[in-house]
């Protein structure tokens, strides 16, 4: 992961937003800052089938804190993705198990896009991340 | 002439924005007299149909029945026991692939197309593995056409059934549906069209198409969801067993054995969805009402100007380039995901659908993971297409 900002960073960017185009122009930004995946590590396993669109998620532990990589097929998602990694990454599984996700995508008014009917994967990321800290 | 005054939602926001409703294809809005013809049944006639001896049932069944009557006339059947209410095209699909069971033998092939919607897909795929048949598919063009020489080359007098869309969901694609069924008559080949996309933009007559099946949603149709129809020819229908057993659909009952009644009760078991029918008839008298030709000629007309202002947008990409195109324009933007432009049209109150749209083997024939699909309706205008555009023009900058 390249996203050089952290949790507090963030939210402090959102509060600024006044409008959805800079918001939506700041997620895109953020997903193209992502390391992208190898391609050899964007396998059927690490694969998190959404509906609409592709997200891999990839993860190693390292001296007690999980490390994730994460990359989609859309730049939105991948970008959404990005907040999810600002989150959680470098942490102790106990420290993600803790994370309130859902209260965090309320905070920066992305909620709607947790919602199943949304179908891009990210619901299922989230949960495959809390998945993988509750048996690390 | 424009009829989106009747449409109560069209007043609403989206977005904070003026909504622009480009998701007809998924589901269509609701005229207000539909809504109130819902309404009207439940505030003063509800009452369950066909059996209890009192007035409201007698009123609720003959608005019921009314539904089928206006259906039928709708179609152009010729009775109206061709006419069997289901949830949707999908269940009428699957009542139909349930009782053709004891039809098809081994070795028969089910004859479908790669244009097919997963509801005319997976039916099938089911019925095949009940019956040891085969599942083959006719090709399409580059352009999003059914190849009509691989259609000639697949009906064979091994073929039980050909089941194929009127129009593509996906692309908008007009099939030659009568010269299809032709083509699988002269083979003895049952027949079953998914009019699904079809029943609001194209004059639907079964008798002159021949079929044997044709099977509609009602909320495409401007009526409410969970309700649609199957029309079966009747000889075929009175042929067939019943699917689901149940109330309604018998004649006599003895703890071992049944009777069944005829078509189209026969195949409505259970309590129908009374207010549905008589929402959907509410609906076809909305239609019948309506210049539906110079609505449609219209409609087609924004098509067109809306097909050309987008092709002028940098990286815009058109999927599928039928000759015979209904309502349906599908897209991509380059270097983006259809996923990302349908969130970016939604930030400006554009709801249009993004993703496969249950066209899997069709994205998988084209090698793209999904489309943009605008898809209109009779009260779509101007100021609805200048939106598309204008936001299509704004998703590009982002991407």
């Amino acid at each position: 992961m390249a996203v050089s900002m952290d949790l507090e960073e963030l939210k402090e960017t959102f509060s600024f937003f006044d409008d959805w185009e800079d918001k939506y122009r700041f997620i895109i930004d953020l997903g193209k800052d992502l390391t992208p995946l190898a391609d050899a590590d964007k396998t059927e396993e690490n694969l998190i089938r959404g509906c609409q669109s592709q997200v891999w998620l990839t993860h190693q532990l390292i001296d007690g804190k999980l490390h994730f990589q994460l990359d989609s097929d859309a730049h939105i998602v991948r970008g959404l993705s990005a907040v999810v990694l600002i989150a959680s990454n470098e942490q102790s599984a106990e420290a993600i198990t803790a994370l309130d996700l859902d209260g965090l995508f309320d905070e920066l008014d992305l909620l709607a896009h947790l919602s199943v009917t949304r179908g891009n994967g990210l619901r299922s990321m989230i949960e495959r991340i809390k998945h993988i800290a509750a048996h690390s | 002439m424009s009829i989106r005054s009747d449409f109560p939602i069209l007043a609403r926001q989206s977005r904070g924005k003026s909504l622009v409703y480009l998701d007809n294809g998924a589901t269509t809005q609701k005229p207000q007299v539909v809504i109130d013809a819902i309404d009207k049944y439940y505030q003063q006639h509800n009452s369950n149909v066909h059996r209890a001896a009192h007035e409201l049932a007698e009123e609720a069944t003959q608005m019921m029945e009314s539904g089928r009557s206006l259906c039928q006339a709708f179609i152009n059947a010729e009775s109206r026991k061709e006419i069997i209410f289901t949830r949707g095209t999908t269940e009428a699909i699957n009542l139909v692939a349930n009782v053709l069971t004891q039809r098809i033998k081994p070795g028969q092939d089910i004859l479908i197309t790669e244009l097919e919607h997963h509801s005319n897909i997976v039916p099938w795929q089911m019925l095949a593995e009940r019956t040891g048949a085969n599942i083959k598919a006719v090709a399409i063009t580059d352009d999003g056409e059914l190849d009509l020489n691989d259609a000639a080359a697949k009906l064979t007098k091994n073929t039980a059934l050909f089941a194929f869309t009127h129009v593509s969901n996906g692309l908008g694609t007009i099939n030659p549906a009568k010269a299809l069924i032709k083509m699988a008559q002269d083979v003895g080949a049952l027949t079953l069209v998914d009019g699904a996309q079809a029943i609001l933009h194209l004059p639907v007559d079964v008798k002159d198409l021949g079929c044997d099946f044709y099977v509609f949603s009602g909320h495409k149709l401007y009526a409410p969801t969970g309700i649609g129809v199957l029309y079966g020819r009747e000889a075929l229908l009175e042929a067939l067993p019943p699917w689901q057993g149940g109330g309604e659909m018998i004649e006599h009952v003895t703890l071992t054995s049944s009777t069944y009644q005829s078509a189209p009760y026969k195949f409505e078991a259970g309590t129908p969805n009374i207010a549905g029918a008589i929402g959907l008839g509410a609906a076809i008298t909305y239609l019948n009402q309506q210049p539906i030709a110079d609505l449609v000629a219209a409609e087609g007309e924004l098509i067109r100007k809306a097909l050309a202002a987008l092709q002028q947008i940098e990286g815009f990409q058109l999927v599928g380039q039928p000759t015979e195109r209904s309502a349906v324009i599908s897209f991509l933007i380059e270097g983006s995901h259809p996923n990302d432009v349908g969130t970016l049209l939604d930030q400006q109150g554009i709801a249009v659908r993004s993703g496969h749209h249950c066209n899997m083997p069709l994205m998988t024939r084209l090698g793209i993971p999904g489309t943009v699909r605008a898809s209109f309706s009779l009260y779509n205008n101007e100021e609805d297409v200048e939106r598309l555009i204008a936001g299509v023009q704004k998703a590009t900058t982002f991407l």
